[in-house]
């Protein structure tokens, strides 16, 4: 072990700069070592979430709709079984949550009957809104094998067919408005896809 | 419009130190007077500003055209950083009076959360550069409001009677726990 | 020996990084509303720690004095970035619950201060000793704020009902909120401080 370099101009700018050379190449490696791995974890985490609230399906068609109401695109995952439709996975969002955005993936039978929900993130209050969420609460089963069209997507007070979360007719309220976007947007869509 | 939701939002909302417990250092740290509260946060909201422009730029015209996204830690760092320095050594030479007032906070900022988790927020939440800075002037007037006011009520409580064991750092946890709870009354207004 | 040891178990209570010492306090209060993420975070904070402590201890020697801080937050800066791909690929779940707090990391006042008070001043060993004792005592405090806050606010602890509290209609649990929202965190810690203050006298 030698003494400390001094600190020189010279001495501070190389050492410095081999540090983040370094730092910098480590990095890269890692980068890529890891690249796969997170690719991998993010389509598993997705594909847990379509499977979650379609039935079982050997292929998948994704495509972006750009919905009549809201600035951003839903996404649409149409399930196939044996090339016969089994359902569509919709990505859905909405603007009016409690705490601004939050994002729900609904599934939809080929009738446009709600299959199931899914919760994808949200920044909901915590024991509150959060119960939208199946890991929380048992609430949003009850939109199961609901078809919008007889089904009101509004809470009771609003005068629609949905119990609101106790303290958090909000965080219901904007739910609704989320599968409702998702809803219009397939039935815009018709059977044109075929 | 758009504009003032995002600074309601960002002062009363989501205040940076109350609701996200960005900045808790400084707040804890230096909130012992009003009149550091106001240095420390006149500093803040100088670099904040300066280092959310700075690191948009970076991330939107180096990183996103690099794709050197997972170097985004390390060079934010880095720039708020040097940022720090140059803004003491350029405040030295402009406004000796203001690097008076504002100098001793400086050294503090880098290792402030506040300054690069705004930073980081302003390239999630996939802000323009106008609604970046403007969020970024929002989170520092939020920190300032904290600041002032927690410090405007440690000044009462250092002449409260207090038990031994919470006086100091408890007492004021438990003020500022106090405080996010009004602060959580804003929730849902944005 | 002994002083590897006193080294070692200094960070638990007599200088716990968080209830004694008052550092890295964004993350303490952030991300502290279950005890599996204050685990979680504890872990990363630690891994950090060590990582950077063994790092700096080896190149102490290297880095010109002034330019010493610099080239710290650089190596810390990566160790960082390494624990969040890490995380991003093999523990998805919770990369997600900790969010912003796993960059923030970087300006965790006890990484850089164990880096510079400690690390920079010593050699390989006791660096790794120092970050370990460090790192669980902060690992520590983070499961026990966090499980506090699980067990007032959501019923439960490292995600398993308890039951203690009464349930409404549907069945869920009529918790106190409060402490899994920001002015919990606040408050739970400031009786943390109080009580690691009683059993330090």
């Amino acid at each position: 072990m030698g003494k400390k370099p001094e600190s020189t101009f010279i001495n501070m700018v190389s050492r410095l700069f081999a540090v983040v050379a370094v730092a910098g190449a480590a990095l890269g490696f890692v980068y890529m070592q890891t690249f796969d791995v997170i690719q991998a974890a993010k389509k598993k985490k997705l594909e847990t979430a379509i499977g979650n609230v379609v039935p079982a399906f050997d292929t998948l068609i994704t495509y972006k709709v750009m919905p009549a109401t809201g600035k951003d695109s839903i996404t649409f995952y149409e399930a196939y079984a044996n090339k016969e439709l089994v359902g569509t996975a919709i990505a859905t969002y909405t603007e009016k949550g409690f705490s601004g955005v939050f994002k729900i993936m609904v599934g939809f039978s080929p009738d446009g009957t709600i299959i199931n929900t899914a919760v994808l993130e949200h920044k909901e209050t915590p024991g509150l809104g959060d119960k939208m969420d199946k890991k929380k609460a048992k609430w949003s089963i009850q939109f199961n094998d609901k078809n919008p069209k007889t089904y009101i997507l509004k809470v009771t007070k609003d005068g629609g067919n949905v119990d609101a979360i106790t303290a958090a007719t909000i965080s219901s309220r904007a739910f609704c408005d989320a599968t409702q976007r998702a809803y219009d947007a397939l039935e815009a869509k018709g059977g044109k896809n075929e | 419009m758009e504009y003032i939701v995002i600074i309601i939002a960002a002062v009363f909302v989501n205040n940076i130190v109350l609701a996200q417990f960005l900045g808790v250092c400084p707040f804890l740290g230096v909130s012992g007077k009003v009149s550091t509260s106001v240095g420390m946060s006149g500093a803040v909201m100088f670099v904040l500003t300066i280092a959310t422009m700075v690191t948009w730029l970076i991330q939107h015209y180096i990183l996103n055209v690099f794709d050197l996204q997972f170097l985004q830690t390390i060079t934010f760092i880095l720039v708020i950083a040097s940022l720090v320095q140059m803004v003491e050594i350029i405040l030295k030479k402009v406004s000796p009076a203001m690097y008076q007032a504002l100098g001793i906070f400086l050294p503090l900022i880098t290792t402030n959360c506040a300054v690069l988790g705004v930073a980081i927020l302003t390239v999630q939440k996939d802000y323009s550069l106008i609604e970046g800075v403007i969020f970024a002037v929002g989170n520092s007037i939020g920190f300032g409001l904290a600041m002032i006011l927690f410090s405007g009520l440690r000044e009462h409580l250092d002449l409260m009677e207090v038990p031994a064991g919470m006086r100091g750092v408890p007492a004021a946890l438990i003020v500022g726990g106090i405080l996010a709870l009004a602060f959580m009354g804003f929730t849902g207004l944005a | 020996m002994s002083s590897q040891m006193q080294n070692f178990t200094k960070g638990f209570i007599k200088e716990n990084p968080v209830f004694v010492l008052l550092l890295g306090l964004c993350p303490t209060l952030g991300v502290t509303t279950s005890a599996l993420n204050g685990f979680g975070m504890g872990l990363a904070t630690m891994f950090v720690l060590v990582m950077s402590n063994i790092v700096v201890s080896l190149v102490k020697n290297f880095i010109p004095d002034k330019v010493r801080i610099p080239a710290f937050i650089v190596i810390i800066a990566s160790f960082v970035t390494i624990v969040e791909l890490l995380m991003q690929g093999y523990m998805q779940a919770l990369y997600e619950s900790l969010g912003l707090f796993i960059p923030l990391i970087v300006v965790n006042c006890l990484v850089l201060g164990r880096a510079e008070a400690f690390a920079s001043k010593n050699k390989l060993w006791p660096s790794i000793v120092d970050g370990m004792g460090m790192g669980l005592g902060f690992t520590f405090a983070l499961t026990i704020l966090g499980g506090i806050r699980e067990i007032l606010g959501s019923d439960s602890i490292f995600d398993t009902l308890l039951h203690i509290f009464p349930v409404d209609k549907d069945g869920n649990p009529i918790t106190m909120i409060a402490f899994v929202l920001a002015p919990g965190a606040f408050i739970v810690l400031a009786y943390l401080i109080a009580l690691t203050r009683k059993l330090n006298k």
